[in-house]
């Protein structure tokens, strides 16, 4: 078992060395001189020379690469702002918890509404419940994010005045946002543990537990609902990535001090090391959250914990 | 086969009277089962014969009660166990039957046990939904019931994916016996696993039969297993009986065209032929099948009652009934008397 | 001696269906899969003859007639600048649309040709580009496609090229999921001992049969391709002014929530109809070309 985690966890870092090279790439090839870029208009021309040379920007692309990889891992350096002049890690590790809040309470909520919907529609198939469910989980998916976020707070904070609209450091101030961003996602978790359950449901070992003499309540949620809800642990951990990007436009609508407000803000104003910074970390915690999913995934199916043994 | 449960003897365990079985499809409404008669007699082994798609999971799954419930519909008959009509009790009547009174084994063993509980659990459960023992006792019994068929104790908390196919066959029966049933269902036990495995299998479910004088119907394709194993044969053909005998006397004589030409499609190692005896046609759509007797199409003794009448049952010797227009029409000639 | 065969008639009335009339009859059976094509027809209609319907050109402005609601002049009402929203819809229905087609076109060919490489090459090809994918992969959808459009910049081009490398990952994993099941058939052995190329073997039987999978991804890419671009174009990436997206009038809009909701819930409601169609149209396909599928 610890020798999967741990093959899992080296297996991590060659994918973030690889998302570190699309990211350092994009940057690269980013139209602009970064030196002219930080520096700014008015430093002379011997200033940005002096500053090329000191920062390694006129080495080859792999060493610069090498160079990037070296600082980001030995001192945390992923680039410096161009806007801020300060160090880009800084400002993510100062973003990130409300982005993480607010991911965290969109799949949270999704887990908590989408579940049992699913496990009801699959149980109440082609009944009403069922066609509603499904049709209202469609438009879920459907609304786009930034959409829903305006009118939640045309409906709930322009005119019933209920809940803020801005900030997150209330209770109050998070239902909102968690429930915008949550959207697509309570649809995804619903249809996914719906069609899982009607899989499971038909399966043949859930008629061998009826055969046994089994009461139906007990199929349900003894077996069929444990077999079904093990894909849906991983598209929880695929949603939450889904919920970090989607994370970026929730927090500009409402003004959340996250990452996502920070990189919008970095793209209106061109600065490319950060854009390319918050992908970075990101992807970095997106990964990490599926390698935890894949690691539970192995604790709660035999199957896979049998191989592993 | 009418008059099959009136002349043979009473005190019969299952009685099926006139069981007719739909499924309703967006194309048509399937008729899997037309006007069953079908019993069996206390520790009898019933051979069920037919090939796939005849209606023979069908009727197990009817006896049950166990039909996938939005399509399958019992449109009709009774099934009468131990002197009750099966079909008029409540469902958590029929929950007190499963599994105490009557057990199923099926197809697949692939499929039939659940991935994520030991195999132990899975015994444990069907012994604690009829009798009244703690966890413990229940997981001591369900070890006694691996060890009976030929597992060992050690394996109990393993998951059914650790197992072979045949294994996996022998949990399932072990959880089929694990409350001695009065009646097994055996859907094509052996069907799914490699042929040595099948003879081992089979020998374990003879002994045990034997062990716990149970009365069995054991569904297949396969007259091997039917002569080796069963003490009467029903044979069916798209939904109906058509034929009934101990198995001496159907193997011996065989009467229905259908069975006939069942026997004479097994090849014969010391015959040198060319080509495989076939019974000419297909088995019909059961949406859409032939009017009269279901098998008339494809049936050499064909006259034109056939294709209008459903056919009589006629008993060619004491026991020994088949459904045949051609043969009732025979013995109104003779006078109608019974040999 | 013979006798006519008779029974009872129903299956003579069920005709045997080829196979694209199977699938349109199954198709059919959902209202909501109609209903969905049914909505996309007509926005294709609408981009389309796009000049020839809508009242007004998306840039025209009259700035005599700003934030008004709607009235039989301007059905939808006009924006900040005057701008007729209705017409600036239908001529964002082409550019969404535009983006949608073509960004699902680059992510099929890149990814298709990707993912039949590695499912029928297999060994190192395959390794290789797999764990290409897996790092693109492990960075969420939405977020790969800010980032490369980022970096090249705004533009209707730039757009569909992020979108659509943003999306190629997710089909070379199912094209390759595809032909490595198909693979694995005995009718390809059976292709290669007849002594058939790759090529012809991979073109005349592994594509046709991988279509299902293919075709529903791709019709919920586009639904999801239009998603991104209206998400890109909200965030200022993507389509500039005065050019209509639905995105970038939503974000236009937002500054005046208070006021003139109008601005912003027209554009959110086209969106949300168009991706609503297109998913119900892409359930529908699903249902319809999976040969399991039982009531």
């Amino acid at each position: 078992m610890i020798r999967y985690i741990l093959r899992r966890i080296l297996f991590l870092i060659p994918v973030i060395v690889g998302v570190a090279f699309c990211v350092f790439t994009l940057l690269y090839f980013t139209p602009g001189d970064p030196a002219r870029m930080i520096l700014g208009d008015m430093a002379t021309e011997e200033a940005i020379q002096n500053f090329r040379e000191a920062e390694g920007l006129n080495s080859p692309f792999f060493v610069q690469f090498g160079n990037y990889i070296y600082r980001a891992v030995t001192k945390g350096d992923i680039g410096r702002s161009y806007m801020t002049k300060r160090p880009v890690m800084n400002e993510i590790m100062q973003a990130f918890p409300a982005t993480l809040k607010l991911s965290f309470f969109a799949i949270l909520i999704s887990i908590v509404i989408g579940i049992p919907c699913g496990i009801l529609s699959a149980i109440k198939q082609y009944s009403i419940f069922d066609t509603v469910i499904m049709i209202l989980a469609m438009v879920g998916l459907s609304m786009p994010v930034f959409w829903l976020g305006l009118l939640m707070i045309i409906l709930f904070s322009v005119h019933l005045g209920w809940l803020p609209s801005s900030g997150f450091d209330t209770f109050s101030a998070m239902i909102l946002p968690s429930l915008a961003l949550a959207a697509q996602s309570i649809s995804m978790v619903t249809r996914m543990t719906r069609s899982s359950m009607l899989e499971v449901v038909n399966a043949d070992y859930i008629r061998t537990a009826r055969s046994k003499g089994q009461k139906e309540s007990v199929v349900i949620l003894r077996h069929a609902l444990y077999n079904a809800l093990i894909p849906v642990v991983t598209l929880c951990g695929l949603q939450f990535g889904q919920l970090l990007s989607g994370a970026i436009l929730t927090e500009s609508i409402f003004a959340i001090p996250g990452v996502g407000r920070i990189m919008v803000e970095a793209i209106k104003t061109r600065d490319f090391p950060m854009v390319q910074g918050g992908v970075l970390a990101i992807a970095i915690v997106f990964s990490v959250v599926n390698l935890a999913v894949d690691v539970l995934y192995a604790f709660i199916d035999p199957r896979i914990k049998a191989q592993y043994k | 086969m009418d008059n099959i449960n009136k002349i043979t003897r009473n005190e019969k365990l299952l009685e099926i009277n006139n069981l007719t079985i739909q499924y309703e499809t967006d194309s048509g409404t399937v008729h899997a089962v037309e006007n069953l008669n079908l019993n069996l007699g206390y520790g009898e082994t019933l051979g069920f014969v037919g090939e796939t798609g005849a209606g023979k999971t069908t009727t197990a799954l009817g006896i049950l009660r166990l039909l996938p419930a939005a399509v399958g519909e019992i449109k009709s008959g009774q099934i009468m166990f131990e002197g009750e009509d099966l079909l008029k009790k409540s469902e958590a009547e029929m929950r007190a039957v499963r599994g105490a009174k009557i057990a199923m084994i099926f197809q697949d063993p692939m499929t039939s046990l659940n991935p994520v509980m030991t195999v132990d659990q899975q015994i444990a459960e069907m012994i604690k939904l009829h009798k009244k023992v703690s966890d413990s006792e229940a997981s001591k019994l369900a070890g006694d019931m691996l060890e009976l068929v030929g597992i060992r104790r050690e394996r109990m908390h393993d998951y059914p994916h650790q197992f072979s196919g045949g294994m996996k066959q022998r949990v399932v029966i072990a959880i089929a016996l694990a409350c001695d049933p009065m009646m097994l269902i055996a859907d094509e036990p052996t069907t799914a696993l490699d042929v040595t495995i099948q003879a081992q299998v089979l020998e374990l479910m003879k002994k045990l039969k034997d062990t716990f004088d149970t009365s069995m119907i054991l569904i297949t394709h396969d007259l091997g297993i039917v002569a080796d194993i069963c003490d009467k044969v029903a044979i069916m053909y798209a939904g109906r009986v058509v034929e009934y005998a101990g198995k001496r006397e159907l193997f011996t004589s065989p009467t229905h065209p259908y069975t006939i030409g069942l026997f004479n499609s097994v090849p014969d190692i010391d015959d040198d032929i060319e080509r495989l005896n076939v019974i000419p046609g297909l088995m019909p759509d059961p949406m859409d099948l032939p009017t009269g007797c279901t098998f008339h199409p494809r049936c050499v003794h064909a006259i034109p009652e056939c294709a209008e009448r459903k056919p009589e049952t006629v008993e060619t010797s004491p026991g020994h009934f088949v459904a045949c227009s051609v043969l009732a029409a025979k013995k109104l000639e003779m006078g109608g008397d019974e040999r | 001696m013979s006798v006519k065969t008779k029974t009872n008639g129903a299956s003579s009335n069920r005709k045997q269906r080829s196979g694209l009339a199977e699938v349109m009859f199954r198709l059919k059976k959902s209202p909501l899969a109609m209903f969905g094509l049914g909505i996309i027809a007509l926005i294709v209609f609408f981009a389309i003859f796009a000049d020839v319907v809508a009242p007004y050109k998306f840039y025209a402005q009259d700035l005599d007639h700003m934030f008004e609601t709607p009235s039989r002049a301007h059905l939808l009402g006009t924006d900040e600048f005057g701008r007729d929203i209705l017409s600036r819809l239908i001529y964002g229905a082409r550019v969404s649309l535009q983006v949608g087609f073509i960004a699902v076109s680059i992510a099929l060919i890149a990814g298709g040709t990707l993912g039949a490489a590695a499912g029928y090459y297999g060994g190192k090809t395959d390794n290789i580009i797999m764990r290409v994918m897996d790092v693109l992969l492990a960075i969420p959808q939405t977020l790969l496609a800010i980032a490369i459009a980022a970096s090249l910049g705004p533009g209707l081009l730039n757009l569909m090229i992020a979108v659509g490398i943003s999306a190629t990952p997710r089909y070379a994993r199912i094209v390759r999921s595809s032909v490595l099941s198909i693979r694995g058939m005995e009718f390809i052995e059976a292709a290669h001992a007849v002594g058939s190329s790759d090529f012809r073997i991979i073109m005349k039987h592994i594509i046709p049969n991988s279509m299902a999978p293919i075709i529903v991804q791709s019709t919920l890419g586009v639904a999801s391709a239009i998603l991104n671009a209206a998400g890109l174009s909200f965030i200022g990436l993507g389509i500039q002014p005065p050019n209509p997206e639905w995105g970038a009038m939503l974000s236009g809009g937002r500054q005046y929530i208070r006021d003139y909701p109008h601005l912003t819930l027209y554009p959110g409601l086209t969106i949300m109809t168009t991706i609503l169609a297109l998913n119900f149209l892409g359930d529908g396909l699903r249902d319809a070309l999976d040969p399991k599928q039982r009531r």
